[in-house]
């Protein structure tokens, strides 16, 4: 059963539209790379999945909740589907743990000492356990985005959104923090990520999906697409970003 | 009776100067107050609110003071709510503390990127939550110092009630003056006495200034 549903959604900023009726499927534990030219509405796409873009047309449906904006539900919704972004948004005046223990905390009353305990797990998990009392402002933008994908986890999501998150990166930092995303994809985490990465794509996701011009152009399973590439779009991007 | 400055006079003052606190510190309280909550619906979804105390800034800080002070005394005397000069004086002087710390305190929530609102969003917190954990605290540290400056500037505000008849320390300054015919001697320390209570104030809010600069080039 399909753990993210789009259906024919259509997105507009202003006379610009950016979705021009898009519609996919993901099976829960599966890693789908949004792949495309920027401006080709990859990003958008991934936004309007947990809310922050409101779409015009369309359905959405992820991890058993209908996209509903009325904000109590929304809530709902974004309880499942966990986010991380270019930028990391770590919350600068937090520690690393009272980062990710905020929002268990307020949202699923989470006491102190356990919450402390979760921040440990997941930090753990992605090898910055000893940053636990660090502020972001003392971390390096790799580490930065570490704790930003710890502070996701911590929430439990069923579904986990990646926008970019390696683009901010040295070459070198960008490495770690793929690694930690390769874990979550072996850990069955269902994800969708837009990424430049392409060799990274094509080693660890299950689908590409390529957008052109507010579109889906082409998907697929990757050993497919990138050794026979159906659509000359798709050849040229692939030919062009893959070294 | 006219008499030169002696110490009672001094004391007098000084009794005054305590007037001139506790306008300034009623003020700050209850305008702050209002002030918290006219930032917040500023920046509201709603657009009635938000024009509504657009305007409401607009106003206040668009006339003088002085007319606030008029309007919450004589005004409302002459409504039939007659307030002793004392409660018309705090509240006029909150109503402008409330226009001017909203504006101020609005741009500092402003300030915050919008990319802390997206992420604690994301994060499945309530709008109330976002404020009080994680734009709030953000927005207080760049506030600081102009709130600070502000309230420098209401200490010395504060002045405008002697037009009612409150006896703070300026009030006072002009009755010493007109029992001792001293003004040189009466006026100067009536200003060193401001002096002395604005001088901390200042230093604090260069400070404040100078900390917050750290912060952000670090």
């Amino acid at each position: 059963m399909s753990i993210v549903t789009v259906d024919n959604v259509r997105k507009r900023f202003g006379d610009n539209e950016v979705l021009k009726g898009v519609s996919m499927q993901v099976e829960a534990g599966q890693v789908v790379a949004l792949l495309g030219r920027s401006g080709s509405g990859k990003s958008t796409l991934l936004r309007c999945l947990n809310g922050l873009e409101v779409i015009d047309e369309g359905r959405i449906e992820v991890a058993g909740h209908a996209m509903d904006y009325e904000t109590s539900r929304l809530r709902e919704l974004r309880k499942d589907v966990g986010i991380v972004f270019q930028s990391y948004n770590l919350f600068p005046h937090l520690s690393v743990a009272q980062n990710i223990m905020l929002a268990p905390g307020l949202v699923k009353g989470v006491d102190k000492s356990r919450g402390r305990a979760l921040a440990a797990k997941v930090l753990d998990r992605i090898g910055l356990l000893d940053k636990l009392d660090a502020y972001p402002d003392n971390l390096s933008g790799g580490q930065q985005q570490r704790v930003a994908i710890a502070r996701a986890l911590a929430m439990e999501p069923r579904v986990m959104l990646f926008d970019e998150v390696t683009s901010a990166l040295d070459p070198e930092l960008t490495e770690e923090v793929l690694a930690v995303i390769e874990q979550l994809a072996r850990d069955g985490m269902t994800m969708l990520l837009v990424t430049h990465e392409m060799n990274f794509a094509r080693r660890v996701a299950d689908t590409i999906v390529f957008m052109h011009e507010g579109k889906i152009w082409e998907s697929g399973e990757p050993e497919a697409m990138f050794t026979r590439p159906q659509t000359r779009e798709f050849e040229q991007f692939a030919s062009r970003n893959v070294k | 009776m006219i008499h030169s400055f002696n110490l009672q006079d001094l004391l007098f003052l000084v009794r005054s100067a305590g007037w001139t606190l506790v306008l300034t510190l009623v003020a700050t309280a209850v305008g702050g107050a209002l002030a918290l909550v006219i930032s917040v619906a500023r920046l509201s979804t709603h657009t009635a609110l938000r024009e509504a105390t657009r305007l409401y800034i607009v106003v206040v800080q668009g006339i003088p003071v002085l007319m606030v002070l008029f309007l919450s005394y004589y005004g409302l005397a002459h409504a039939g709510l007659d307030l002793p000069p004392i409660v018309a004086a705090s509240l006029a002087l909150s109503i402008y503390v409330s226009a001017y710390l909203g504006d101020i305190w609005r741009g500092a929530i402003q300030s915050v990127h919008r990319q802390q609102w997206e992420a604690s969003a994301s994060l499945a917190l309530t709008r109330m939550e976002q404020y009080r954990y994680v734009i709030l605290p953000q927005s207080v540290r760049i506030a600081l110092p102009p709130t600070v400056g502000f309230l420098v500037q209401l200490v010395k505000n504060t002045s405008i009630v002697s037009i009612v008849s409150v006896i703070e320390l300026t009030r006072a300054g002009q009755l010493v003056n007109n029992t001792t015919f001293e003004p040189f001697k009466v006026f100067v320390t009536v200003a060193v006495i401001y002096l002395i209570i604005c001088y901390p104030m200042s230093r604090l809010s260069r400070y404040l200034e100078e900390k917050s600069r750290v912060y952000r080039d670090r």
